[in-house]
């Protein structure tokens, strides 16, 4: 009996199980799946709560609902990986063995990487949004602020979905203005980052959808710590700016077993091969979604498409022949831009995000780099298909690679 | 990309002026290109250079200011200090390698 074990029972990892589980043979294959925790967060819909969008009982359900029969799920915190001797110990002194590991324990923000973030004034005046009990704190917060400056800072990239904070700051514009509180409100977007985003054209439109409302940005700013008892953020070269509301991105780290265990980078994140995701150090472990040292965004998205030339990959693997299928770092995310409006990025590795139609060339039904309200009803409807379709890895008719037809090219230089 | 003389040497810069070719790259050359930003290189200069270039050669990729200060041992206070405003470009401006692209 060969045994696959995946670690991380989130998006990526239960993607893994049902891709896989029927494609192996019961007879020959056991596959175990190991996690802490048993809710599964629909995690995109943490950026509307804030803004009254959605309660907590809308973002949740049980992981166990999402396994496929024949994959056995363990509850259990887990300690460490011993690579040389193949097997994984449990907190609880379980050890399990495996012949291939599959880690997807994703990435978490670490607000205790920040000196000033682990205060008093954690969910009083400094929050974040990407954990189900922060943007639960900052609803509460909102509903009852009377106003001031509200800075949305991103401490360090990378962060998971990486859109989020500026979707984050459009809608919040949307909301204090529909409440008439606009002249009450100033908002400021403090990134590490030159510029509105990373890269340059999707930068350049989101700059402008910036200064179109009225929305202040600090870029070039690494944050060295939070002074809760001023209310300012000091950056590394001693640059200040004042908050009456922080809206924190903390530093984005994977788990610690995987540092512990000598797998991960600077950030407990796993370094692999960025086509096909086998480990750097290990013939036998592969790292998939947010848990990965990838060079593109971290974002169920890129879990997704990944999943799909994974699944394809491991079954050519398991039986010695050569990994065919090449990632190319595709990611499509869905912006929220407020007024019932929305924009769509896609985009890979090679190709920045560019205007045009997505998926069909020229009809779409979604405009790339464009407020539309379709992309609005697409990313309303995403949450349909996450639960129904994504998680339970049916098909998406969405091809894994991206696709160059549709987009239209900026002229170089 | 473009040729530019810098120290004496022909040498292969993208069009922001960063070096293409790793092997490319001496000393003397370091030394100039801090010049053209406004910086004379120290020794704890040189320690976080030395740092990038071989991390650059052993990962095949920029070192990220957090990964200098955790592995190479330089506190981001102090390389905030040594290459002033932005030091992630600054240093591998001057070392020869390309810009870290880490923020995707």
């Amino acid at each position: 009996m060969k045994r696959l074990l995946i670690l991380g029972a989130g998006t990526a990892g239960t993607m893994v199980a049902n891709k896989l589980r029927p494609r192996l043979d019961e007879r020959d294959w056991n596959i175990t799946i190991v996690d802490q925790d048993e809710t599964h967060y629909y995690q995109p819909g943490f950026l509307f709560l804030p803004f009254g969008g959605y309660s907590r009982a809308d973002l949740e359900k049980p992981k166990r609902a999402f396994m496929p029969k024949g994959v056995n799920l363990i509850m259990g915190e887990i300690d460490l990986i011993e690579p040389e001797d193949n097997q994984v110990k449990l907190v609880d002194g379980t050890t399990l063995p495996y012949d291939y590991l599959v880690i997807a324990t994703g990435t978490s923000p670490r607000p205790d990487e920040t000196p000033g973030l682990d205060s008093d004034e954690w969910y009083k005046s400094v929050f974040d949004f990407y954990t189900i009990d922060g943007a639960e704190a900052l609803a509460k917060k909102l509903e009852t602020w009377e106003g001031g400056r509200l800075a949305i800072n991103v401490i360090e990239m990378p962060i998971k979905c990486p859109v989020a904070p500026l979707e984050f700051i459009f809608l919040a514009e949307a909301y204090f203005a529909e409440r008439g509180m606009s002249d009450q409100v100033e908002l400021v977007y403090v990134t590490p980052l030159p510029g509105a985003f990373t890269k340059p054209v999707a930068a350049r439109y989101l700059g402008e959808m910036l200064q179109e409302r009225k929305i202040g940005l600090e870029a070039d700013y690494m944050l060295e710590q939070v002074d809760t008892e001023n209310s300012k953020l000091i950056s590394y070269d001693e640059r200040e700016v004042e908050y009456d509301l922080l809206v924190t991105i903390p530093v984005n780290m994977g788990a610690d077993f995987v540092d512990r265990s000598g797998l991960g980078d600077e950030l407990n994140h796993v370094p692999v091969d960025k086509h096909n995701f086998l480990s750097d150090a290990h013939d036998n472990i592969f790292a998939i979604g947010d848990a990965a040292a990838l060079p593109t965004s971290k974002a169920g998205s890129v879990a997704h498409f990944a999943v799909d030339v994974f699944t394809e990959n491991f079954l050519d693997y398991i039986e010695g022949l050569p990994m065919r299928g090449e990632f190319d770092g595709h990611a499509n995310c869905f912006i929220e831009s407020g007024r019932g409006k929305g924009m769509l990025i896609d985009f890979n590795y090679d190709t920045e995000p560019l205007p045009g139609k997505y998926p069909l060339p020229g009809v779409g039904p979604f405009s790339l780099l464009m407020e539309t309200e379709a992309n609005h009803w697409g990313k309303v409807m995403f949450k349909w298909m996450y639960w129904n379709i994504l998680l339970p890895g049916r098909e998406l008719p969405l091809p894994a690679l991206m696709s160059m037809a549709g987009k239209i090219p900026e002229k170089v230089g | 990309m473009a040729t530019a003389t810098i120290a004496g040497a022909d040498v292969t810069v993208d069009e922001e002026g960063f070096m293409t070719e790793f092997s490319e790259w001496s000393e003397d050359i370091g030394s100039a290109l801090a010049g053209q930003i406004g910086i004379d290189l120290s020794d704890a200069h040189w320690k976080v250079l030395n740092f990038v270039r071989e991390d650059f050669q052993a990962q095949g990729e920029t070192p990220t200011l957090r990964r200098v200060s955790k592995v190479g041992g330089v506190p981001t206070k102090e390389l905030f200090q040594l290459f002033p405003k932005k030091p992630a470009k600054k240093m591998s401006y001057i070392a020869g390698v390309p810009k870290p692209h880490g923020c995707v």
